[in-house]
């Protein structure tokens, strides 16, 4: 096991201040993760990222090639491409255009291939909606992508910049997707830091390098990497004899995610000063509360300064952010939750006919306990439907009127919607 | 022919295939053999070109049919300009 | 004894040494000189001719490659886990976009040289796709490909219809063709459709070359592969590839058949070069010269089952609707071609 080396930390002077809205901040990220590769297709509201991109590689500030595709299924089947040829690749999308390359995403999962995606959470239509919910990221959850969700502008750059270590991790080898809210975070303008540009090179080691395999035909360990002096062949047909068996590989490699977005989220608290909770889940005051509200993405801000506010007023309330949505943290969010009273699970998103994704996982989490919290699922924000504090409140009495009562009247709450 | 299938924690990473398929004999498939009649075979090397499964082979001097792997299609006997080979039941042929 | 050393070996070239091997028409030379690209063993039909369109195009080829697939009877039949027949580095990854995935290597290639990290001078990039994969689900990615302008070779193995799932009918099965989604009924005789002319829409792209060829005409083919890696930019080639289990003929005549699909005109052999316009090639261009050469369309379908249908008396109306779809294109093409006799 290697030793850690001690990151020295940037001093803030150092890290450049600039005014972005969230897409530029990816871009600015991408630009700096020495990528060889980004292939790309437009959709609303994600065209900044790559439009912004356009203009470095048109400048010459980078040495990524830009593939202009023709849809977003070929943005993804060229990142496959060109990530089995050993480049570092990088997409970009959102909503239908994440549909469209739906079958892809599972075949870069399984040729673990660690591309990164960053993905402008929008609705899916019909109706066509432009706006932010989180239905197209749960629609891939189960594609054995690594799926990390960001609060603010700053977090999008400083998680891109992550994504590249930690799907590129030996252990790991597999693809991640970014995800930052539509509108809220991807044209809203805030102030981030970015790091030099060789200290960028550093954290992530350089240009990409590949894994090494066994292979007996070979008879011997070499690159996994479509190399003419080792002839390797990516995307076999399985039979029923082994499918199975190379799925397993997948599941195994998810166990090791958590430790490794960890690790990271700690070196980058080393490196800039930032860290987000412990990398997979972003805490407040949950030690003592007796409610507790779940969220992802940028609404988690809404939540904690509705949380304060009610804290000043003597509630024992607290949240909980979920940065890490997969592989999903059971452990965590059982040891987290065990003894709270309620917990209200945000979702912007639902699955038809069930309930919210998020609260699918934490009732899962939650089960084996002996003593459970009581749950309530708010699907809140679809089609980009604005989750003010007010209704935050709202929520946060209704559970604490719940905690109360010691009975959930309604398991699947709608918020913000009207009748 | 097969040996038992490997279980997950052996197997390569990615899926990558790890076996040639020369290990895989499809010289079973055929019923009908190939004989080349060296006597008449003026060494145009067309059936060496034309076989679908790479199982003619030249060594310097002659063209011989690999019998590993030769299913028996009988494109060479087809296409040989002066009918050197001729196409023989396997049931008949020796060895 | 000690065991001889196989015949058939991977074919690698180091990392750093360059590599540039010439384009070998002579068959003894090819032989001792050239390994092919696809090892025995793979589970294609016994006589289909798309192993024999990927061996002729891997001899044409100049260092090192990497060759792409979409899903289809080749991409299945030579990875069958834990087996591989590919002697190259190769892909697959979906059915309609191996266009898009040859481009993303391509890509990469060029990222990685440019930043000082690709081990050789060049690697060439060549697809090989079904007309499946080219036709239908995969023109998007193919025709995006050619807009971008990648220097991909793509070379189409045309069995006229999707046999790798049981013979269903494509943009490419020809008219009057039985597949399984387009019956010989009593009252639809085969496929109601003319085929999609793919190759002159890759000309419509202003790709830098295309070519159509058959793995019969093997010099003519194997000219055409080596030009289309040497263009700069994308290359196109439609390489008829006979099915016998589609197209219901004997498994000895896959090479018959192409010089027959040539002979009479059904799939004429020409190449266009960008900046010179269409030129018939070899047999067809033979024909175009002596008209007298051009076969009668019965002699390319007798031998198919296929089109057993089209050869009854009561369908003589039918059979002359097809001589008159491949005359017409024909004529098309000398009417078009640059070295046809005016």
């Amino acid at each position: 096991m290697a030793e850690a080396k001690s990151i020295p930390r940037i001093p803030l002077e150092k890290q450049t201040l600039i005014a972005v809205n969230g897409d530029e901040a990816v871009a600015y990220a991408v630009k700096q993760s020495l990528v060889d590769v980004v292939a790309a297709y437009p959709i609303t509201p994600q065209t900044i990222i790559v439009e912004k991109f356009s203009e470095f590689v048109a400048n010459g500030e980078v040495h990524t090639e830009f593939v202009p595709v023709e849809s977003e299924h070929s943005a993804m089947s060229a990142c496959v491409g060109a990530a089995a040829a050993g480049a570092r690749a990088f997409t970009a999308s959102a909503a239908n255009g994440l549909a469209l390359m739906w079958e892809i995403l599972y075949i870069a999962a399984s040729l673990r291939l660690p591309i990164v995606f960053a993905v402008v959470n929008r609705a899916l239509s019909a109706p066509i909606n432009i706006h932010c919910d989180h239905s197209d990221a749960y629609g891939m959850r189960d594609s054995g992508w690594i799926q990390l969700f960001v609060e603010n502008s700053q977090e999008a750059y400083d998680t891109t910049i992550q994504a590249f270590k930690i799907g590129e991790d030996p252990k790991v080898q597999l693809p991640v997707a970014v995800n930052l809210d539509g509108f809220f975070l991807s044209h809203t303008l805030e102030n981030i830091r970015m790091l030099p540009d060789e200290v960028v090179h550093e954290f992530l080691g350089g240009y990409r390098k590949p894994v090494k395999t066994f292979v007996d035909y070979l008879g011997k360990e070499v690159d996994v990497v479509l190399d003419p002096a080792n002839p390797l062949s990516f995307g076999p047909l399985d039979l029923y004899d082994y499918y199975f068996e190379h799925k397993m590989h997948q599941i195994e490699a998810m166990k090791n995610v958590p430790e490794v977005v960890r690790r990271v989220n700690e070196e980058w608290y080393e490196l800039t000063g930032r860290k987000y909770g412990d990398g997979v889940l972003d805490t407040y005051a949950v030690e003592d509360a007796d409610v507790v509200m779940t969220v992802i993405g940028s609404t988690a801000g809404t939540v904690r300064h509705v949380a304060k506010k009610l804290r000043n007023k003597g509630y024992k309330v607290g949240m909980i952010r979920i940065r890490m949505f997969r592989p999903f943290p059971f452990n965590e969010i059982r040891d987290l939750l065990k003894d709270v009273k309620v917990v209200g699970v945000m979702d912007r998103g639902i699955s038809f006919g069930s309930y919210g994704p998020s609260f699918m996982e934490i009732n899962t989490a939650l089960y084996d306990l002996s003593e459970r919290p009581m749950l309530v699922n708010y699907v809140y924000g679809l089609g980009g439907r604005d989750a003010p504090p007010k209704d935050i409140e709202k929520a946060y009495m209704e559970l604490l009127e719940t905690a109360k009562t010691g009975v959930v009247k309604e398991r699947l709450k709608f918020l913000g919607v009207r009748e | 022919m097969a040996s038992e299938p490997r279980g997950w924690k052996v197997l390569p990473f990615a899926a990558l295939p790890y076996k040639l398929s020369l290990e895989y004999k499809t010289g079973d498939w055929r019923a009908l053999r190939p004989i080349i009649d060296y006597n008449k075979c003026v060494k145009c090397m067309i059936c060496w070109l034309y076989c679908p499964d790479m199982a003619i082979l030249w060594d310097g001097e002659n063209v011989r049919i690999n019998l590993d792997y030769c299913k028996g299609c009988g494109i060479c006997a087809h296409e040989c300009p002066v009918k050197a080979i001729k196409m023989v039941p396997e049931t008949e042929a020796e060895g | 004894m000690t065991e001889a050393k196989s015949p058939y070996e991977l074919i690698r070239y180091e990392h750093g040494k360059k590599v540039q091997q010439p384009l070998i028409l002579n068959l003894r030379k090819l032989a001792e000189e050239r390994k092919p690209i696809l090892l025995p063993g793979h589970r294609l039909c016994a006589g289909c001719a798309a192993p024999l369109i990927v061996k002729l195009a891997g001899f044409a080829f100049r260092g090192p490659t990497i060759a792409v697939s979409a899903t289809g009877c080749v991409e299945v039949a030579t990875t069958i886990f834990p087996f591989t027949s590919w002697a190259i580095p190769w892909i697959h990854n979906a059915f309609e976009n191996a266009a898009a995935t040859a481009s993303g290597i391509e890509a990469a290639i060029k990222a990685m040289k440019k930043s000082g990290r690709l081990p050789y001078d060049h690697i060439d990039v060549v697809v090989f796709a079904g007309d499946g994969g080219t036709f239908d689900i995969g023109l998007q990615a193919l025709s995006g490909m050619a807009e971008r302008g990648h220097d991909v070779l793509y070379i189409l193995y045309d069995n006229e219809a999707y046999m790798n799932t049981g013979i269903q009918r494509s943009g490419g099965t020809p008219p009057f063709a039985w597949t399984t989604t387009s019956p010989v009924g009593s009252v639809i005789p085969g496929k109601p459709q003319e085929k999609k002319p793919i190759a002159d829409i890759m000309v419509a792209h202003r790709m830098p070359y295309v070519a159509t060829a058959t793995p019969a005409h093997w010099a003519d083919f194997m000219r055409k592969v080596r030009k289309g890696i040497e263009v700069d930019g994308p290359a196109f080639i439609h390489a008829l590839s006979s099915c016998n289990r589609g197209w219901r003929h004997e498994i000895n005549v896959a090479l018959e058949i192409s010089r027959r699909a040539v002979d009479t005109c059904y799939f004429p052999l020409w190449e266009y070069i960008r900046g010179k316009g269409y030129l018939l090639t070899d047999r067809s261009l033979a024909i175009a010269r002596n008209p007298k050469l051009k076969q009668p369309v019965e002699k390319f379908l007798e031998l198919q089952g296929r089109f057993r249908h089209l050869l009854k008396p009561e369908n003589r109306h039918l059979l002359k609707q097809f001589q008159e779809y491949v005359d017409a294109v024909w004529e098309d093409l000398l009417n078009r071609a640059v070295n046809a006799p005016k």
